[in-house]
């Protein structure tokens, strides 16, 4: 039973579903950096209500949930891949993948009250 | 892919080291193999410019996936009022604070630029050892450039 339990942890227990979900998560990810770093500088020097206003804009609201999910995802794969290649130890590498799973799930939520809540 | 190529290089070195220790009966089959010249010199083992890039990959994700809570508390932060929005602004004044920012950026940049490298990859762009070898160096180049840049706009 704990032999077998190699990609339970994995996003989508599927290799080749979890390639294609880190390819397309990166090109969001890509997307939304290069777009914040272009904003930040082409704004330069940077205030609080152009800022904000930008935060509180509703399609960039989606876009960082958009972002959000995709770093959940991304790492997720990111972080299984790291994790079950130096960790052998099944139950050592379970309970460190499940308690980084735990991590990024409480990120996605952070960040979701950060870019929705009252700003 | 590069844990395939250090597992096999492992098992070559214990084989290698085995068969000079005990030339014996049970690892006759491997004899041919300890006749080689026998590199374990760990200042002259140099990893190709490929695997540095790949490994750097990985180290710039973890370290990424490490700076995560700094990035949503600061983005928190500066959201939450003007006040708050001035208390963020003066810190990054703090030359301390700029060189964990730029340590931050050129994680960053690199594994923005690896990926990008690793999808045109996928999609059969500079995948013959040459192009390969050639775009790993300029993918880290440009990412020290591009943070050697942000480090003269930041100052």
């Amino acid at each position: 039973m704990v032999n077998k339990l190699t990609n339970v942890t994995s996003l989508s227990g599927n290799g080749l579903r979890d390639w294609l979900i880190q390819r397309s998560t990166s090109v969001i990810l890509a997307a939304y950096i290069i777009f914040l770093l272009g904003y930040i500088i082409s704004h330069s020097p940077l205030d609080y209500v152009t800022w904000q206003h930008l935060f509180t804009h509703f399609s960039m609201r989606l876009f960082s949930s958009l972002f959000l999910l995709s770093l959940f995802w991304h790492a997720w794969i990111g972080m299984w891949t790291i994790v079950t290649d130096y960790i052998k130890p099944t139950s050592l590498r379970l309970m460190t993948q499940l308690v980084i799973i735990i991590a990024l799930f409480l990120y996605f939520i952070w960040g979701l009250v950060i870019f929705w809540g009252t700003i | 892919m590069l844990k395939k190529v250090q597992v096999i290089c492992i098992w070559m070195l214990i084989k290698r080291i085995i068969c000079r220790s005990f030339s014996c009966g049970p690892l006759k089959g491997l004899q041919s193999v300890s006749k080689r010249p026998i590199n374990l010199n760990l200042l002259t083992i140099r990893f190709p410019i490929t695997a540095i890039a790949s490994i750097l990959h990985r180290l710039s994700g973890f370290f990424l996936f490490l700076i995560i809570p700094a990035f949503l508390a600061v983005l928190a932060l500066s959201l939450r009022s003007p006040e708050a929005f001035f208390t963020v602004h003066t810190c990054f004044q703090h030359p301390l604070i700029k060189l964990i920012l730029l340590g931050f950026l050129l994680a960053l940049f690199y594994h923005l630029l690896a990926g990008i490298r690793h999808l045109l990859m996928d999609a059969g762009v500079a995948e013959e050892l040459k192009p390969a070898r050639l775009s790993a160096g300029v993918v880290i180049v440009l990412a020290v450039v591009a943070t050697g840049l942000m480090g003269i706009y930041l100052w």
